[in-house]
Parts: structure tokens; sequence; C-alpha cells
């Protein structure tokens, strides 16, 4: 079969790769319909996470068709259209059933890399370095799906293949950023980033009762989406002062929530996004935490700053000093699909929840090095770009 | 993002220094995992050789050891292991830890990377009822650069190292 490959620092080819197996009882073989691009994956491009391997299978994010089950699989039959979660959980262990699923003891094989690096191993996730587990990823014509009555869910008949294909990761890791920062009615919450992610955390904490939401980020595009199909305010911050701009949006408190959905490669225009840009470059520092120092610095005494957007390893100048003294709540997670996936699929189905504007880019596997350079440089208003591994790429 | 509270220029010098501070504190980090013997810094882990591996597992202490039978692949172990059971505070199951009976045999890297495996996959097999496998993994061209064989290095270990 054909597959979207990671071939180096910013390089991903299409190679010729072997079918996928079922290896244990509880795996399914599933035919991709759609694989999204996700901002995550620039991490691995730009080879800011280190675990890849040249010929590493990319995408985490996808649905399709299941093609063949294993034996132990109850929930699920050969023909059943699903999405799939992009975090690997066993569905038995304490974090599962205590609806941590990111946290899964049992889904990652390698868990001395991240044992290594962050204390404990966290759950695998398709196409996403050896770091979590080193499965092949989901930008092929086949993908397989391990514990699958866990991670596969049927998708409603009324919801289209281009709205359901975020119910794998960009809406469920926006409802964990909004649900664990416990957002409550008639909160201010402010997003950094209009992404799938950020856009989809404003939508989370909008259906959660938030009384205003606000995203932030530089492309008018991006903002355009927020106003249009989210119903969220923006700011621009490019053309203004974002911490002065909240102040006086929240009568001098600054917001409720802050949630940090940008991750390890933020800009800005501050001088300290050359400082961090020169750490990281050196791969000395491996993230760029200037959207989160400016969410801890914006948020109101005793609010709460939820780390959304993926970070790696180590920042510098963490201003820790405004945490402890305004009494912050800091907290900050993978996305915990199972918990979520159902109540957006349902949203998905009553319109509440709607995703497809996200898809900006339908395209063919083959277009696969062409949409992620689309992506990565944000060409032709690029939001998501998308494949589609069986067909001719046209949106279905 | 436009105002930022450490928002000031820092000198070529700063910079130097905490590249060099930041690189420090990860390779420590990872030093650590590979070798939980260096966990205490310079000055060693004494207790390294008799110190328990554990596990826990979501499961009653019965059906974990029942009627003091280990489970598999610990069990095939059982000549040159101790180990012990006892109920998680808080609901969270059963503690399972085990190690060499010779302490001479802890300084073995391979025999308690053995045990450390053997108590992930116990785990795994009570819980789930299977162990995840990997291999083979569809893949493109594998091409043979120092950082590639470094990294298959670490996975062909990676369930049998870490700082469990």
């Amino acid at each position: 079969m054909k597959a979207i490959t990671w071939r180096g620092v910013n390089k991903a080819a299409v190679e010729t790769v072997d079918d996928p197996r079922i290896l244990n009882a509880h795996d399914i073989i599933l035919e991709v319909g759609l694989t999204a691009t996700c901002g995550s994956d620039l991490h691995l491009l730009g080879g800011y996470i280190p675990a890849m391997r040249a010929g590493d299978v990319l995408g985490h994010e996808f649905m399709g068709t299941v093609a063949e089950v294993g034996s132990g699989v109850r929930r699920h039959k050969v023909g059943d259209r699903v999405v799939v979660c992009s975090f690997i959980s066993c569905g038995h262990c304490w974090y599962c059933r205590n609806q941590l699923w990111s946290l899964c003891d049992n889904g990652n094989p390698n868990p001395f890399i991240t044992e290594g690096l962050w204390g404990s191993p966290v759950g695998g996730c398709y196409g996403y370095s050896h770091a979590l587990g080193g499965f092949a990823g989901s930008h092929a014509n086949y993908v397989r799906v391990p514990y699958a009555d866990q991670g596969a869910f049927p998708i409603p008949d009324e919801v289209p293949d281009v709205r359901a294909v975020f119910a794998s990761d960009a809406a469920p890791t926006g409802w964990t950023g909004a649900h664990q920062a416990e957002v409550q009615p008639g909160d201010v919450v402010a997003v950094w980033g209009a992404g799938g992610v950020g856009q989809m955390a404003a939508r989370a904490s909008m259906l959660l009762g938030a009384e205003r939401v606000v995203v932030i980020d530089r492309f008018e595009n991006r903002l355009a989406q927020v106003s249009r199909h989210i119903g969220a305010e923006t700011l621009d911050y490019t053309q203004t002062s974002v911490v002065a701009e909240l102040k006086e949006m929240t009568g001098g408190r600054g917001p409720d929530v802050c949630i940090e959905a940008v991750g390890m490669e933020a800009h800005s225009n501050d001088p300290s996004f050359l400082y961090d840009q020169v750490k990281q470059q050196l791969r000395l520092q491996t993230d760029r935490p200037t959207a989160v120092r400016e969410a801890i610095y914006a948020c109101r005494k005793g609010g709460t700053v939820f780390t959304l957007g993926v970070f790696a390893g180590l920042v510098d100048k963490f201003p820790l000093g405004a945490l402890m003294n305004k009494s912050l709540t800091l907290r900050g997670a993978q996305m915990h699909g199972r918990r979520y996936i159902p109540r957006i699929l349902e949203g998905m189905r009553t319109g509440e929840i709607r995703t497809e504007h996200l898809a900006t880019h339908t395209l063919p596997l083959d277009e696969g090095p062409r949409g992620y350079e689309m992506f990565k440089n944000k060409e032709d208003g690029c939001v998501r770009a998308v494949f589609r591994p069986n067909g001719d790429g046209r949106p279905g | 993002m436009a105002d930022n509270a450490t928002g000031k220029r820092i000198g070529i010098a700063g910079v130097t220094a905490a590249v060099v501070a930041g690189g420090g504190m990860l390779v420590r980090q990872l030093r650590t995992a590979r070798r939980p013997a260096m966990a205490d810094g310079d000055t060693g882990d004494r207790r390294r050789d008799t110190r328990w591996l554990a596990v826990t597992v979501d499961r009653e202490p019965d059906q974990v050891a029942p009627g003091g039978q280990l489970p598999e692949p610990l069990a095939a172990l059982d000549d040159r292991i101790e180990t012990r059971t006892r109920p998680a505070p808080g609901g969270k199951g059963t503690e399972l830890a085990a190690r060499l009976r010779a302490p001479a045999a802890s300084r073995d890297d391979r025999a308690r990377q053995e045990l450390r495996a053997a108590l992930r996959k116990a785990k795994q097999l009570i819980e789930v009822g299977e162990v995840l496998a990997l291999d083979p993994i569809p893949h493109g061209e594998r091409t043979a650069t120092p950082a590639g064989l470094a990294l298959e290095a670490v996975t062909r270990r990676a369930d049998r190292e870490g700082v469990l």
C-alpha cells in the first residue's frame, strides 16, 4: 500500500509500505477514509520531537471503514464506518477506568523513552514517534487499530466523513482542555491559537456555559473562521496588546480560564521570541513557551491556565512567580478521547459541533508532501490539509 | 504574543549559559532513566541492588496472584526472584513488586531488564489479557543514519529499561 512517511527534518514522501496485519485479538484493520494533518505533526516534521525514524508513517487523526476484525473484537464488524481516537488506550487499567485515557498504562510498547523524559510513560498515539509507541500512522490506505473496542466509534449516518474525521483528535482535544480546565457557566475564557484544536476548545467552552470566549491568533482567515463557524470573539496579536485587551474585556480581572492551544513552536512579536527561537534552534531548549507565559500573565488571580498545545521537554524563563503569587491552577493534558468522543459525535449529529470548515484542502495521498508544505506555510489559507487515501481527493 | 512579562532582550552570554544549563538537565534526565543507579546523582544509589521493582495492577490481590501463584511471565523467573503483593492505597488496585533473590545478580543489567519487562507483561496480561504487539510495523525505507540507528537501539530495549 501507499503511505506518507517521515524522511528527515522537513522531508515527507509517499512510499510503498507493507500492509498492516492483525497482531492482537483486539485489533481491527481500517480502510482509511479521511486522514487529517495536525499542527502537532509539524513538530515531528521540524525535528523537534527526536524519536522519529526515516520511513515512519505519519498521521493520527482519521476515520474509515472496518476491513478486518480480530477474534476478540465485540463492538465492530467488517463494513462499519468508524472514527478512531488518536490515542491508544487499553480500557482496563486504572487510568482508563478513571477516564484519563491518554495516560493508559498499557497503550505504549516503548515506555522507556517517556519514562526517561517525564518520569512516567503515557499512552500510545498513531504515527507520533517511537516515544509514543512507534505505531504506524493513518496516512495510508490501511491502518491497524489496537484495542479497537475502546478506540473506534461508530459514526452516526447523519454525520459526513469530513465532519467526523475531526472527532478523532481536534474536537476531543479541545474538549479535554475546556473540561479539564473546569470551565464554568459564566466564565470568560481566552484561547491562544485559532487552529483546529483552539477552535474546538473555544466551541467546547461555549457549550460548557462560558459567557464570553476570546480566541487569539495572527492569521486573518483563521480568526474569520472563529467568528463565522465557532461564534467566539477574536484578537489579532499582531495588531494589539493581548493582555491590555483581555483586561479591558474583563473589567481589569483577566480571563477566568486561559487555554494555550499553540504548543512548542509559538510565535510572538515580543523580543523574548527571539531568545526562545535561538535556544530551540540550537536544540538545547525543546519548546518555545511564549504563549504559556502570556496566558499566565493574562489570567485573573485564582484562575486556571491549561496547556493543551504539545510540549516535549524543557522550557526556560517560566513565570513561576506569577503562578505562585496569583494562586493560579496550571494543568495540562493530551486528549482523553474516549471520555468525550461519544458526546462530540452526538453534537456533530445535531449540528451543534461543526468542523468541516477546518478541512480547507482535501487531497489524494500522492499529494501528501505538498499538503504538508501548504499546511506548514499556511498557503492558500490552509487550516488543515486532509487526505483521502482510497479516492481521488475530492471532498466526500 | 504582544505583551510578555519577560519581554526584554537577553544578552548572548545569558543565552549561552541558559542553553548549557538546559541541555545539561535534559541529558541528566535521560541518563537517570537509563541507569537508575545514578538517580541519586553523585552520591549514587546504594539501595539499587535490593530495591523492589513494582507495578500497580488494577485488580484485587487475589486476582493478581491467586493462591500465591505468580502470573506469567514472572512465574518463569520464580527460582530467581522474590515477590510481594499488597493493596494499593485508595482503591488503585494491587502493588506487585519483585526483585532478584541474590543481590549480586541485581548488578547484572540484563537480569534487571528481564525482570522489568516481565513485570510490565504480567500487568498487561492480568489487566487486558494480552501483551500489546508492535512488530511488524509498516514503514518506508530505513536509511542507516547514526540518529536512526541510535533510536533503533533504544526501542529494542524500550520495554526493559526505565525508572520502573
